[in-house]
């Protein structure tokens, strides 16, 4: 006879876990500051870590308490604590155990340079319940530094990671593909494999750099730009293990490969969202434009994801060359243009992004979706194309 | 090893954990190391177990608990102090409940 069992275990962030409901907020991101300790060339959002006026205007330790506590009245189940560096913050591990005990899984982004034997303490005795996610600009002194421009950063970095490894604290590290250090994509997955048990494949790579993101330096976006790879090197990065690659995207494209029609937002935007440093909860990371915002000092979450967000994810394109072209054309799900990269690239919503558009058809054109001069949003049997992609893979 | 659970005895929520209900789900959020197994579980509970898991208390032993639900849902004592003993079994295993009084 089969024992009667009155307890289940689930793992967080997998399926499952809610059988009838779900709660109005799920996960929320909260960038505890715009101040980083690094100075990296490709990075959208840092302030010097010294900016007074950035440092004034962040939220209270008691008013990041207090969008936690709603947060959890929302059911939330998962934070994440990112930047600029999230650890300048001197409260940081009063925030972290606030949250903890709140009964929310705390995800941490960060450079590894502000690790200390005092914070590795408190997450071995507490631990985050997911995984610290640490970026690695650099395998040697010498790349590194020409990416963060901080002295010291190589050493500071490196340091709180061996710290994360000898204590066992779970933790991936990503990317950033850049000049300065593509050259030593294969002595960093060499690395990450023989030290980081949580990945489960090479680590992820950020590759086609967003622009700022409060659109606030033009000769910063200018440098960005000329960081970015082509989308033929782009492909090149993203094939390195063909058949996965192609094996992922055949499972992706029968699933979200589709004309995105005339609304704006196909994607979660705005189901949850991210708190800036100053108390303002955007529809998601990156989208910060004046219309798309709502400032928690006149109001709350539960407004925002019940009113004021499900208003603006009905928002229709209006731009005649967005309807044209990204409207009809099936590449979406390859394609990372939204209204966040049209923010950041042009100030509007709507706007077609170049640069996205080449990189989604190269990797269309090696996956055979289209041809070598097509573009996709002329395709109308886009769905037999798919069909056909996905049929190869059986 | 299955955990010695006796009727006479307290068991409460270890301080370790918090218990919270999310879109009608009962969850319990490991808070210290060393409850469950992996460091990324939490755990959820049945009916039984949640009904069981409101009444416990430190100021009442399983009995007590058993007594009480056994009036409130006017169940059969003996199969309703069989539940408390099994959910308690599989909570002291994974430490999301104390014994009262044991060092």
């Amino acid at each position: 006879m089969r024992r009667k069992t009155y307890v289940s275990t689930q793992v967080f962030g997998k399926a499952g876990l809610f059988r009838k409901l779900r709660p109005v907020l799920s996960s929320l991101d909260m960038e505890l500051t715009e101040r980083c300790n690094n100075n990296c060339i490709h990075c959208c959002i840092n302030l010097p870590s010294h900016d007074a006026l950035a440092r004034k205007r962040e939220l209270s330790t008691e008013a990041v308490k207090k969008i936690l506590r709603e947060a959890v009245s929302l059911g939330c189940l998962s934070v994440r604590f990112t930047g600029g560096e999230p650890l300048l913050r001197g409260d940081f591990q009063e925030l972290y155990l606030f949250a903890r005990k709140l009964g929310l899984r705390v995800l941490v982004f960060t450079n590894a340079t502000l690790i200390t034997p005092g914070l590795v303490a408190l997450w071995c005795r507490v631990p985050p319940l997911g995984d610290i996610e640490v970026t690695v600009y650099g395998m040697k002194k010498s790349s590194y530094e020409a990416v963060t421009r901080v002295p010291g950063s190589y050493e500071a970095a490196w340091r709180g990671i061996h710290l994360l490894l000898k204590n066992k604290i779970h933790f991936v590290v990503k990317g950033a593909f850049l000049p300065q250090n593509k050259d030593e994509m294969g002595a960093f997955e060499a690395w990450a494999a023989a030290n980081v048990p949580q990945l489960d494949g090479p680590p992820a790579y950020s590759l086609y750099f967003d622009l700022r993101c409060r659109r606030d330096d033009a000769a910063k976006n200018r440098l960005i730009k000329s960081l970015r790879p082509s989308p033929e090197e782009g492909l090149r990065v993203l094939v390195r293990q063909k058949d996965k690659y192609v094996k992922g995207m055949q499972a992706f494209c029968s699933k979200f490969m589709r004309p995105s029609g005339e609304k704006l937002f196909s994607c979660g935007a705005g189901c949850g969202g991210c708190v800036d440093a100053y108390g303002v909860f955007q529809p998601c990371m990156m989208l910060r434009h004046p219309d798309c915002v709502y400032d928690l000092k006149k109001g709350n979450l539960r407004d925002a994801l019940e009113g004021f967000f499900p208003k603006l994810r009905e928002t229709k394109a209006a731009n005649p060359e967005f309807l044209r072209r990204c409207a009809r054309c099936f590449l979406k799900g390859l394609c990372e243009q939204c209204p966040a990269k049209a923010w950041m690239e042009y100030g509007t919503l709507d706007t077609p992004v170049a640069y996205l558009c080449g990189a989604a058809h190269e990797q269309a054109r090696f996956l055979g979706l289209i041809g070598k001069k097509e573009k996709a949003w002329t395709v109308n049997d886009w769905q037999g194309r798919i069909d056909a992609f996905v049929k190869k893979g059986r | 090893m299955e955990s010695q659970v006796f009727l006479n005895k307290v068991y409460a929520p270890s301080g370790d954990v918090v218990a919270r209900e999310v879109a009608g789900e009962f969850i319990i959020v490991p808070i210290a190391s060393g409850v469950g197994d992996m460091e990324d579980e939490i755990f959820s509970l049945n009916e039984t177990g949640k009904s069981i898991w409101d009444k416990l208390s430190p100021a009442k032993s399983l009995k007590d608990v058993a007594r009480e639900l056994s009036v409130e849902f006017e169940g059969p004592l003996a199969k309703i102090e069989k539940d408390c003993v099994g959910l308690v079994q599989e909570l002291l295993k994974r430490k999301i409940v104390i014994e009262k009084g044991k060092k």
